[in-house]
């Protein structure tokens, strides 16, 4: 399964790249290729307007100014559980493009341990085990693969509710809601570690590519596979540099 | 659906403010009484609701029955259920008339998200309002007598309205007016539950069915349709609900959980805005220029001692 899995990712991944193409200038390095973007910028676009959909549903009084972006409060009601399996669909290839990657691994507790370090920007690099994706990345991953299964599972007896026990629905209700809520709590963080936190994060996911800075600061253990180079040392090394250099 | 002012509004589904113009005036519940024993099955009633609501005529399936069709619709407020039972060995027939309950305590209006898709009137009518329906469904699931029914063309739900238009008029629902037998009454609460406990009294003291009763469920405050059953023991054979009950998400989900949840996750937006703020970006390192942190004379003084 994985295998094929693994074959399919790859195959996209050429394909794709046939189409798109990923300029990396001098000093920086290849961070998402055109399929890892294209896969990011389609669960995107289907989470928000599964979002916004899910907005005008879970509170019409306060969201009810939402409904006539989608034609009115049934329409919106009607394309909701459509945008939701879009969204589960795309995000089953992402889970397969990303799954690799997002495999939890010993560093990624003693990560969790320092979150406040991290949260306070206390340190000027992260520590060198830091690879591809950092715990949080990871954490946010997988409560949406959770979540996903959940809002799968849950959407499609609130979807046939004429058939499903009035108490099993009720208790989709429930647990839908609890999923929506902890997936926006981690889209806010998402979407502010990858625009006004994290400069060059964005451009990442949009162009594909990150300065050497950038990939030495956030992810030292990619950092190191991908050049080779330590990051703690290329950090300090640039940092003599630019100290060294007349002012 | 009434027109909104001919009643006294009672409740009004989702509504998070105060219930316009709650408490002016008095108005006496209505109630309306189906007694079971004495229903012949012939479906005046039925054809009553269709012709007073403009409905038109349906499609229906042939499932071995005398039934119209398997159940109430969006366009099919009412229906005789025929039920096939046994007394002594004989074949009996259990002929309820089935429409929406009116509960005290709706679970449509519980279940319901819209602001003002459903109004429950002071009097006990519980009215949709279809203009405000979104038609997510949460009705149909809150109802503990599976009543509300989703149109695939309006995307919206509908339900027995009780005529309230006709009784915002004076005049007694449709169905009422049509039985022939006088196994259908209306009138207020307090009449028609009296008259249901004499005939109880009569079915069990002359008729012989010693455990005849009235089906007004307490669980949900009571309902504003109730039946004389010739055994009140087992509602279930009529299919009714022995003991309706509305999911408690409708209430403490929706009213507690539900705006916390939310007002936690916006709070977020307000969090990582502050943390920008506090904390500043993360740059790639080491970042170009000079940086000074500290107290803002500390910066000034600093600024004046350099050349």
């Amino acid at each position: 399964m994985s295998t094929t899995a693994k074959k399919f990712d790859e195959s996209a991944r050429g394909e794709f790249a046939r189409f798109g193409t990923t300029r990396v200038h001098r000093g920086e390095l290849l961070r998402h290729p055109v399929y890892t973007r294209f896969l990011h910028w389609s669960v995107a676009i289907f989470f928000v307007l599964s979002l916004l959909t899910g907005f005008a549903i879970y509170s019409p009084w306060l969201f009810h100014w939402i409904a006539p972006l989608f034609g009115g409060g049934p329409r919106t009601r009607a394309l909701h559980p459509w945008f939701g399996l879009l969204f589960t669909i795309v995000f089953f290839f992402q889970f397969l493009n990303w799954m690799g990657p997002m495999a939890w691994r010993e560093a990624d507790r003693r990560w969790l341990r320092r979150l406040r370090h991290y949260a306070t920007n206390e340190e000027p690099i992260e520590p060198e085990d830091v690879g591809f994706f950092n715990a949080g990345q990871k954490l946010y991953f997988w409560a949406i693969v959770v979540s996903a299964i959940l809002f799968l599972i849950t959407g499609f007896l609130m979807w046939f509710d004429n058939v499903i026990p009035r108490w099993v629905v009720a208790a989709s209700y429930v647990i839908h809601d609890i999923a929506a809520l902890v997936m926006l709590g981690g889209f806010i963080i998402h979407v502010y570690e990858g625009t006004a936190h994290q400069p060059g994060t964005f451009h990442s996911m949009i162009d594909g590519t990150v300065t050497e800075s950038w990939a030495w600061t956030h992810h030292p253990g990619w950092f190191r596979t991908l050049t080779g180079r330590d990051a703690r040392e290329a950090y300090e090394r640039e940092k003599q540099r630019l100290d060294e250099r007349p002012r | 659906m009434a027109n909104p002012r001919t009643f006294q509004i009672q409740e009004i589904s989702a509504h998070p403010g105060p219930i316009p113009g709650r408490g002016t005036r008095r108005e006496e519940p209505v109630c309306k009484y189906i007694d079971v024993t004495t229903c012949i099955g012939c479906k005046a009633c039925e054809v009553a609701c269709v012709e007073w609501n403009d409905h038109p005529f349906r499609e229906t399936t042939f499932n071995d029955t005398y039934q119209t069709m398997p159940t109430t619709e969006w366009n099919y407020y009412n229906l005789i259920k025929f039920v096939e039972d046994e007394r002594d060995g004989n074949l009996m027939w259990l002929l309820r008339k089935d429409q929406c309950m009116h509960c005290e305590d709706p679970g449509c209006l519980r279940a319901c998200p819209a602001d003002g898709a459903i109004i429950k009137y002071e009097n006990g009518i519980v009215d949709f309002q279809q203009e405000n329906c979104i038609g997510c469904g949460y009705c149909i699931s809150g109802c503990p007598f599976d009543i509300p029914k989703f149109n695939e063309q309006t995307n919206k739900v509908y339900k027995c309205t009780l005529c309230s238009d006709r009784v915002g008029q004076g005049l007694e629902p449709a169905c009422i007016k049509a039985c022939p037998t006088g196994c259908l009454r209306f009138g207020t609460k307090a009449d028609m539950v009296q008259i249901a406990g004499l005939r109880a009294k009569q079915l069990r003291e002359v008729s012989g069915f010693t455990s005849a009763g009235v089906y007004d469920p307490p669980s949900i405050g009571g309902t504003h349709v109730i039946y004389v059953l010739h055994d009140i023991n087992a509602p279930q054979r009529y299919g009714l609900p022995a003991n309706p009950i509305i999911p408690p998400s409708y209430t403490y989900w929706k009213w507690i959980a539900k705006p916390a949840g939310l007002l936690l996750g916006l709070l977020g937006i307000g969090a990582v805005f502050f943390h920008r703020v506090f904390y500043g970006p993360k740059l790639p390192q080491p970042e170009p220029l000079e940086v000074r942190t500290g107290p803002r004379e500390e910066i000034d003084a600093g600024r004046k001692e350099t050349p």
